[in-house]
């Protein structure tokens, strides 16, 4: 490197820097964010937290209630998730450079995972609602739509990253197009497959309680019902009971993961 | 003689009844097929647990139908101006900038006390401790619980916001620090050079494009996450107005009309984050 493009690569970082710091500053004024007042409420927030959300004697009454519908909700982002994973799996065969059936298919696979994976989950559970009224079947549709668009983009790179040559070998043989899938496919990207539905029902516990506020359902209806009554001592029990939850579940497929990958 | 008896139980496994193992038993497919089996088992399970109050299927289905199409084949706007919905959109947008921007600059310094190879053993272990602590609260309640004390608006909306960037990003930057070549360090450690000192000409460097990408790749997330924090906890935006839209005025046609608006905006910054992840890790494009 010369002492000219040094010189550049100087004036680069810095202009970038500038650029930055200008977006930074336009989305503080368009948001109406201001930087000095929200560093003094972070104390201020954590001397709330510690002092009014704290797990009293009393809460813990309510708490097989909360278990009950923590474990609704475990249970739809899991449902959710596989259900989602088997459609992907279609989806993704039919997407993938290696497996598609043409073009036309190829296509259109991809363009419906796109279209669900970028509406944002909030917008779906907000028009299932409209119909499917206040049930889990709402939340549930609503993790389904989104995760099947993410879970084919991950799975379409599995497949495409399994090995070509085994595909070709089994070609060869005259093996039809579903033992081409099922024996050459399938259990190379399998493992992958399966650590990716993993981290998505991680992802969708947490998303279930966002969507469960906006439908009112499951754990996200419990803590905003008791958010929006004041009653801190139960939403201090319910935080907890969803980080344990969750940080069970990670380690579980952490786990797994180990192992598969 | 010997040798080969050896050989033969070290090479060859064999069943309980001495017959030799042809599906060489392996533990991965094992976990693999466990794993299915329990998933599958929970899903059936849990369509049982679940509270259908009030549905009636093939109205729902049907109704869903009529209200997607109107949504997406009649989208106008109602309520609020053109002007007025590109406002919200870069509301919500900014809301995306500042998290991401503070989290990635609050992240750089706790990923350098989590990475392996710039920081004690204790240090790391406890940041990512502390790390996996706040990735398992939901960003959701972490706005709520912001907008208790800071009042609701901007201020929690991104305060909040910023616990799960700075987590994500902790993990990524601390990841990318991990994979610097440990030569560059050993050369500054060599001429004297003070921890900071490597920090800036070694590991900086050689790791920003990197941290730049996953920074962008987040601010992804980050849009659809503020999208979410405008609708359910009232931090203003499209989100917002979207959620004002379908429960408050039921517009279809306007629900469809901001459906769309962020569809738009998702699939600009989908093509070029996928763009980046194609240039800067071809091999690694999932370690999430």
């Amino acid at each position: 490197m010369n002492e000219k493009q040094m010189r550049k690569n100087r004036w680069q970082t810095t202009f970038f820097f500038i650029v930055i710091i200008i977006i930074t500053y336009l989305s503080a004024a368009i948001t109406n964010f201001h930087f000095i007042d929200s560093v003094k409420t972070i104390p201020k927030a954590f001397e709330w937290i510690l002092s009014n959300l704290i797990v009293s004697m009393e809460s813990l009454e309510k708490l097989p209630q909360i278990l009950d519908k923590l474990g609704e909700t475990v249970f739809m982002s899991i449902a959710a998730t596989t259900l989602a994973a088997v459609v992907s799996l279609f989806l993704a065969i039919m997407g993938s450079k290696t497996t598609k059936v043409n073009n036309f298919f190829s296509a259109i696979a991809r363009l419906i995972a796109s279209f669900s994976r970028n509406i944002p989950v909030v917008a779906w559970s907000l028009i299932l609602l409209i119909s499917f009224g206040q049930n889990s079947l709402t939340g549930f549709l609503a993790l389904f739509v989104g995760t099947v668009g993410f879970l084919t983009r991950a799975f379409i790179e599995s497949v495409d990253e399994a090995n070509q040559s085994s595909v070709e070998a089994l070609t060869a043989t005259g093996a039809t197009y579903f033992h081409m899938i099922s024996k050459a496919v399938l259990p190379q990207s399998l493992p992958q497959m399966l650590s990716w539905i993993l981290f998505m029902i991680e992802t969708n516990i947490r998303s279930a309680t966002l969507v469960g506020i906006l439908t009112g359902t499951g754990i996200g209806y419990m803590f905003d019902l008791y958010y929006k009554t004041m009653n801190y001592n139960l939403v201090a029990l319910i935080t907890l009971t969803i980080i344990i939850t969750v940080i069970l579940i990670e380690l579980a497929s952490n786990k797994i993961r180990r192992v598969i990958l | 003689m010997e040798m080969a008896k050896e050989l033969n139980t070290a090479l060859v496994k064999r069943k309980k009844n001495g017959k030799i193992n042809i599906k060489s038993g392996n533990k991965i497919d094992k976990v693999v097929n466990w794993t299915i089996w329990i998933l599958g088992i929970l899903t059936i399970l849990a369509f049982f647990f679940f509270d259908y109050t009030g549905l009636n299927l093939e109205r729902a289905i049907t109704g869903t139908f009529h209200n997607l199409k109107v949504m997406f084949l009649e989208p106008t706007l109602n309520h609020f101006s053109w002007g007025e919905a590109f406002y919200q959109v870069g509301i919500t947008l900014g809301l995306g900038v500042l998290a991401t921007i503070l989290g990635a600059i609050i992240a750089f310094f706790l990923a350098l006390m989590a990475a392996e190879n710039l920081s004690k053993p204790w240090l790391s272990r406890s940041v990512r401790v502390v790390v996996a602590l706040i990735r398992a609260v939901p960003t959701v309640l972490w706005v709520l619980i912001f907008a208790i004390a800071a009042g609701l608006g901007s201020e929690a909306a991104v305060l909040g916001m910023l616990f799960h960037s700075v987590a994500y990003l902790v993990k990524a930057f601390s990841e990318s620090f991990e994979e610097i070549d440990p030569g560059i360090i050993e050369a500054l450690r060599a001429t004297g050079s003070k921890w900071w000192h490597i920090v800036v000409k070694g590991v900086l460097p050689s790791t920003f494009t990197y941290l730049l990408s996953w920074t962008f790749l987040r601010f992804e997330i980050n849009f659809s996450v503020a999208v979410a924090m405008g609708a359910a906890a009232g931090a203003g935006g499209i989100g917002f107005e979207l959620f004002m839209a379908s429960g408050f005025y039921f517009d279809l046609r306007e629900v469809g009309f901001i459906t769309y608006a962020i569809l738009i905006i998702a699939i600009i910054l989908e093509l070029v984050s996928t763009r980046l992840k194609n240039r800067y890790f071809p091999s690694s494009a999932q370690t999430v």
